[in-house]
């Protein structure tokens, strides 16, 4: 029941993943990707009926704290690092298209 | 010769200081004058911070105050812990020119000790990697050949520290990147217990296994460290609010009668047998000082690797959405829309390794696969935490190699993902599990360094610095240093 995984899955799985690839990166990512999964398959060997999932492994559930309001000030700082800003905003290119 | 770090602990450090025999601006000079010479062949500082530190360290001195083990003493931080004001990029390009406008609650605990930051070491890209290789800046070279590799991902960390360059460094530790850099370069590493050290400020990798740890010569020198960056963080809700114990206190203390468990599958197959060797007669040294010796078993340490690719990379493909060259960092310069800024700066701003992880975490979370790998790993997960509890009803610690092989050349791995995650497969089940592991110099083969792994209940770090400084007292393994000189 080996998986197999497609050049199409694999562009796919890029587009969701907002990265873009040669038609021949992506034989090599599909290649890759291919060997790295069978070898994650093994663990299909392995019975995990009625066992339950770990996702973390932290004994806290949720730290609960005073709701008191904490300003940092760090408007300017932080609009400091953006890669363009215009008038104490983040600038992006247009997300409509054909306006403006 | 000129200055280094090679036979000075922090407690030498700290009494040179409070004599006055040197000043903090004096130290760290000194320090700045030996990575000067020796960085440009052992490439392991990203980006140094010396009009910092030195403002630093004078007003260390002006205080005079060394009442503090770190104070005035020199370090370097791993390049995913932000330092307010200071580029911190992960060593990844996406993050080129990035200053945090926030202190990684390490850092602050760091300046607080009066710690002096020189600088950021190199590490893989966002930590993902075993060899340094994967950083979009430079190649650290392993300080004992400058033909192999360093390990990873902190493996600029594990580099300063053995070519001398500072007494210490901190790293951080998701699936082996703390320990299995200390085992290439003959050094102590420690990852601490899950929750024991605040992760925020910590670029995110793989949230639930992440750490940050120390990287030292000594034993002692690493629980000095670890006694100044645990504890309860309210900024990290996975921190824990537990008493941070003085992690030194059990240093010195007999391991007469101590149970340590050899776990049988550590030393099958795709052991390399001078590791093994090395490994078993640490082992016998252990005995030697009267510990108790007992082989068991971990079943599902097999399983572990392919479990933690698939849940590091579910985790990580997650955690790097927000690289997307809208608020911070790197911004692809011709991309016409949204979207294609999204997918131009991601994909000329993230390595090979990192699209890799994105990919394979991004597959493992989709809808066809997400039973068969995300959700059956995270059960692998409870089987191997479960193996852990067993061993620990009966057992203090549990002993084996830190790493199946020794360092490799540089370039040898890089472009075979599968060896090179296979790497991890014995340190990758202690942050599956959460729990506290270390690593130690073993001893030599061929002139390298051979690490011994040593693993811990939950939040009992004391009891693996008792037996690891047992080791080290006994072999003094710590006194052998590379010789820099001549290389090239």
């Amino acid at each position: 029941m080996a998986t197999s995984i497609s050049k199409e899955e694999v562009a796919h799985v890029a587009d969701l993943a907002k990265l873009s690839f040669s038609d021949q990166e992506l034989e090599h990512f599909t290649g890759q990707l291919q060997e790295i999964v069978s070898m994650c398959e093994k663990m299909a060997e392995v019975d995990t009926t009625d066992v339950k999932p770990t996702f973390s492994v932290t004994p806290n559930v949720n730290h609960l704290r005073e709701d008191v309001a904490d300003n940092w000030n760090q408007k300017k700082a932080l609009l400091a690092q953006a890669p363009e800003e215009a008038a104490d905003l983040i600038k992006v290119p247009a997300i409509l298209n054909g306006e403006d | 010769m000129t200055f280094n770090y090679f036979d000075k602990t922090l407690a030498d450090l700290n009494a040179d200081l409070k004599a006055g025999k040197i000043t903090a601006e004096e130290l760290t000079k000194e320090t700045f004058a030996n990575i000067d010479q020796t960085d440009a062949d052992l490439q392991a500082f990203v980006r140094l911070h010396e009009e910092e530190a030195l403002a630093q360290a004078r007003a260390i001195d002006a205080k005079g105050d060394f009442s503090n083990p770190l104070a005035g003493i020199p370090m370097a931080l791993k390049d995913n812990i932000a330092t307010n004001g200071l580029e911190t990029t992960g060593a990844s390009h996406i993050l080129e020119g990035f200053k945090p406008v926030y202190d990684a609650t390490v850092t602050t605990k760091l300046n607080e000790a009066g710690a002096v930051v020189v600088g950021k070491a190199n590490m893989d890209e966002f930590a993902m990697g075993g060899s340094t290789e994967t950083s979009y800046y430079k190649q650290t070279k392993n300080a004992w050949d400058y033909t192999k590799v360093p390990g990873g991902s902190s493996g600029g960390s594990a580099a300063a520290v053995a070519a001398g360059q500072v007494p210490y460094a901190l790293g951080s530790d998701t699936g082996g990147s703390i320990r299995q850099p200390a085992a290439f370069n003959g050094l102590v590493g420690l990852k601490p217990t899950y929750g024991r050290v605040s992760r925020f400020g910590l670029f995110a990798m793989a949230s639930s296994l992440d750490q940050i740890g120390p990287l030292t010569r000594t034993v002692k020198d690493n629980a000095l460290v670890l006694n100044a960056i645990a504890g309860f963080d309210k900024r990290d809700s996975t921190s824990v609010e537990l008493e941070v114990p003085d992690f030194t206190e059990k240093l010195g203390q007999s391991i007469k009668g101590m149970k340590i468990a050899v776990p049988e599958e550590y030393f099958q197959e795709g052991i390399d047998a001078d590791v093994a060797t090395q490994v078993k007669a640490a082992i016998a040294q252990l005995e030697a000082l009267g510990a108790e010796i007992g082989q068991v078993s971990l079943p599902h340490t097999q399983y572990g690797v392919a479990a933690y690719y698939i849940l590091m990379s579910s985790e990580a493909s997650s955690n790097v959405q927000r690289y997307d060259g809208i608020r911070y960092g790197y911004r692809a310069p011709d991309a016409k829309s949204l979207e294609e800024v999204y997918k131009k700066t991601r994909t000329e701003g993230f390595g090979d390794e990192v699209k890799r992880r994105i990919m394979l975490g991004t597959y493992s979370l989709s809808a066809g696969a997400y039973d068969a790998f995300f959700k059956k790993a995270a059960q692998i997960r409870t089987l191997i935490i479960e193996d852990f509890n067993k061993v620990f009803e009966d057992y203090d610690l549990i002993v084996g190699p830190t790493t199946p092989t020794q360092a490799y050349g540089i370039g040898a791995e890089i472009d075979d993902p599968k060896t090179m995650y296979l790497g991890d497969v014995l340190t990758i089940p202690v942050n599956l599990a959460g729990l506290p592991g270390l690593s130690i110099n073993a001893g030599f083969n061929g002139g390298m360094p051979i690490g011994l792994q040593m693993i811990g209940k939950p939040f009992d770090e004391a009891t693996i610095y008792q037996a690891a400084y047992a080791f080290e007292q006994e072999t003094r393994l710590y006194d052998q240093h590379p010789e820099l000189a001549g290389k090239a």
